[in-house]
């Protein structure tokens, strides 16, 4: 069982997701209303714990479970679709209170009309699909 | 406690030489359904996405395990500022993780379902225009002090307050 490993991380994510309330769409609204540090704190712990490792990683050149260095890949210096693309996020960040992770966590927690706003999901990712060289990048 | 568990996801993908970044997902689930014979940004081999199509099925199965062995009875704490705000907006808050007013099985209505299909549209359209979404970008790019992740989640911000503040009293 190759795949277990992902599927134990997966676990891991779903548990954690529900028990930060992060899957929460009251708990995504106090964010947007700045009215608890609540998703700030588990952001913030996350990217500042983040940054260390990485940067562990990178200085003693860390290697994974292959044998191989760890390589990050840097994003490409492009604006236009970083700054577009979030915004456009954002504004169905805050509609549905899910991210890609917690609409499916949703689900298993058993809010099955979470099934509606992942379909939306595929949509939305299919237009972008075909509308891709069309956009500005 | 949550953020270091997140944190420690993120390492433990990275330690099997995969980036942790959920919203591809939705790319592959579209490669699945056949959308890579028409469209050329799906035509690839899904196979390389399995790994995360099993981490995408384990956070399924995360959330089941969640309400069930591990649920918790407590309400949710909300802080009264927000309560108070939603009770402005119509919404009231119930304890629960997700208002059963929006996202309950019997409030099911049109208004409820455009709400929902237009949001996951904005969400899956923005997550690939963008690159990533709050895994890929807040936790993966950010932790590697990526400019494009910061201006990608300053986005998202700034999406996200348009939307409560400015959009919110005209759809509620």
């Amino acid at each position: 069982m190759k795949g277990f490993k992902f599927l134990l991380a997966g676990v891991i994510f779903g548990i954690t997701m529900v028990k930060s309330e992060a899957v929460s769409w009251y708990r995504i609204q106090e964010m947007f209303r700045f009215q608890s540090f609540h998703m700030y704190g588990i952001i913030g712990t996350a990217v500042t714990l983040g940054i260390i490792s990485v940067y562990m990683i990178k200085r003693f050149k860390i290697k994974d479970v292959l044998g191989s260095e760890i390589m990050i890949p840097n994003k490409d210096n492009q604006w236009t679709k970083y700054i577009l693309g979030g915004l456009i996020f954002g504004l169905g960040w805050a509609l549905t209170g899910a991210c890609p992770g917690p609409m499916f966590v949703n689900i298993g927690y058993g809010y099955l009309t979470m099934i509606i706003v992942v379909a939306g999901a595929l949509a939305g990712t299919y237009l972008y699909g075909l509308l891709k060289s069309k956009l500005p990048h | 406690m949550s953020g270091m568990a997140i944190a420690l996801i993120m390492i433990t993908l990275l330690y099997f030489g995969k980036s942790f970044g959920f919203s591809s997902n939705l790319r592959t689930l579209c490669t699945l359904t056949g959308a890579g014979k028409k469209v050329k940004f799906f035509d690839f081999d899904w196979k390389t996405q399995k790994w995360n199509l099993l981490f995408l099925l384990g956070s399924v199965l995360g959330g089941i395990v969640a309400s069930t062995l591990l649920k918790s009875e407590q309400p949710l704490q909300l802080s009264a500022a927000t309560v108070r705000d939603l009770k402005t907006l119509g919404i009231r808050f119930d304890g629960q993780l997700e208002p059963e007013q929006l996202f309950g099985i019997h409030a099911l209505s049109v208004k409820n379902i455009m709400l929902m299909l237009v949001g996951g549209l904005l969400v899956g359209f923005g997550s690939r225009y963008a690159g990533g979404c709050t895994s890929g970008h807040a936790i993966s790019g950010l932790s590697n002090l990526q400019v494009p992740s910061l201006l990608a989640v300053v986005g998202f911000f700034i999406g996200g307050l348009v939307m409560t503040h400015f959009l919110f009293p005209l759809i509620f």
